[in-house]
């Protein structure tokens, strides 16, 4: 019993110096795709709290509603050095609405993303440089009867994306700001949940993402976010991606970020918009 | 009457003396002059005392003085009437081989000491802003 209340104090004592190399929300949420960053993009900075020398990991779960759609996501993410991030996240996107309208036989589609990220060079919050990050990640469709249908062209390939960040101390009339710039070199529909390429486009092309948050104080943020999709497929017109989120972060072990997100059109419904809710565990 | 202007010299010489706070002294300001620095300094010890991952680069060292050196350092660096007479920072913390983490750890003991004194968000980032440009010649030397 003692010793119970002894290792309550002490967990609850190097609770207030937090362990982990980095300042909070410096290794950032999870976005869908696996890789630390905001929600629907990611930022330069390499997941969890390991700095130079250290291990970081982290977790999610996350879910997006539209109505028409619900999009679940999660997966984990290994870091070393505050150099490198390997992720892996799986994807299901239920589509309720389109499976009663055109009694589908599938109700879901699923893809599994494994991904890469290496810091190139400078830092986020000191060196002169801002951070800058390269990313690859490998999508695997795994229902493709659907995406065939409406004119995808393959269930897998790889994307590639270049990220600059940097948080701003003081930057937004005395609160600190993040900005995110990101260019990703993609094919992929609807993230590649409706596969790669199409009948109208099958090339890789650039497309641009970016995101800009406020930490209120160092546990709150608020911010934008936009992605850049592109047009492949002549069947369903996809629609550019724009968020509005808060994220949370009471500590290193945990995150939450709560968004609404204007996703457009998608497969052929018109007008996409919900909540988003994501959870994250850190070390 | 000797003494008078004996007088006048010696008041002349303390104004001349006291350097007067330079114009862009917001920040000192708001940190709360002297008094606050020497607060904030004094709390920020206390928590690296505390703080297991940076406490042992602190072991050999004279507390008493970097207190001094310190609260010189984030006066001077507010825009206070202060000069820091320490070393450089590349100097002082040669051959410590400190990592971007120690620097993190002592970024965080400070925020949490400007946090016990209530220092409002915005001056917090406004004198980290002023520190985190010397974080190249404080780690890795």
């Amino acid at each position: 019993m003692n010793r119970g209340w002894l290792l309550a104090g002490w967990l609850l004592a190097t609770g207030v110096q937090a362990e982990g190399g980095k300042l909070l929300a410096t290794g950032g949420a999870s976005s869908l795709e696996g890789a630390a960053g905001g929600g629907i993009t990611p930022w330069a900075v390499i997941g969890g709290y390991g700095e130079s020398g250290q291990p970081g990991a982290t977790a999610f779960a996350t879910r997006l509603w539209t109505g028409d759609y619900r999009l679940d996501a999660a997966g984990l993410a290994v870091a070393y050095d505050n150099r490198v991030e390997l992720s892996y996240a799986r994807q299901r996107l239920d589509m309720p609405t389109l499976r009663r309208r055109l009694n589908l036989a599938e109700d879901s589609l699923s893809q599994d993303i494994v991904g890469a990220k290496v810091r190139l060079a400078g830092d986020l919050i000191y060196d002169r440089l801002p951070q800058l990050a390269v990313g690859v990640q490998y999508k695997h469709q795994r229902d493709f009867g659907i995406p065939a249908a409406v004119g995808a062209r393959r269930d897998s390939d790889v994307e590639g994306y270049l990220g600059a960040s940097r948080l701003l101390l003081g930057g937004a009339f005395g609160y600190n700001l993040l900005l995110n710039a990101g260019l990703r070199y993609s094919r992929a529909n609807e993230m590649g949940l409706l596969g790669f390429g199409g009948d109208r486009n099958d090339s890789r092309q650039w497309l641009k993402e970016g995101s800009a948050a406020v930490f209120v104080n160092p546990r709150w943020a608020v911010g934008m976010e936009y992605r850049q999709k592109p047009r492949n497929l002549s069947s369903t017109r996809e629609s550019d991606w724009v968020d509005s989120f808060v994220g949370y972060f009471p500590n290193k072990r945990l995150s939450l970020v709560l968004a609404y997100a204007w996703l457009g059109e998608i497969a052929t419904l018109d007008d996409q918009q919900g909540l988003y809710l994501s959870l994250q565990g850190s070390y | 009457m000797p003494v008078r202007p004996l007088v006048l010299v010696a008041v002349l010489l303390m104004l001349g003396c006291t350097p007067q706070p330079p114009a862009g002294d917001r920040l000192y300001q708001e940190l709360g002059g002297q008094p606050g620095i020497t607060r904030i300094v004094e709390g920020m010890l206390l928590n690296v005392a505390r703080d297991g991952r940076i406490r042992h680069h602190f072991a050999r060292v004279d507390i008493a003085r970097l207190r001094e050196l310190l609260i010189q350092k984030f006066c001077a660096d507010a825009g206070g009437p202060c000069r820091y007479a320490g070393a450089s920072m590349a100097e002082s913390h040669r051959g410590l081989n400190l990592q971007p983490a120690d620097f993190n750890a002592l970024v965080e003991d400070l925020q949490q000491a400007m946090q016990r004194e209530g220092i409002p968000e915005r001056t917090q980032n406004a004198l980290l802003a002023r520190l985190a440009p010397q974080r190249g010649q404080v780690i890795r030397q």
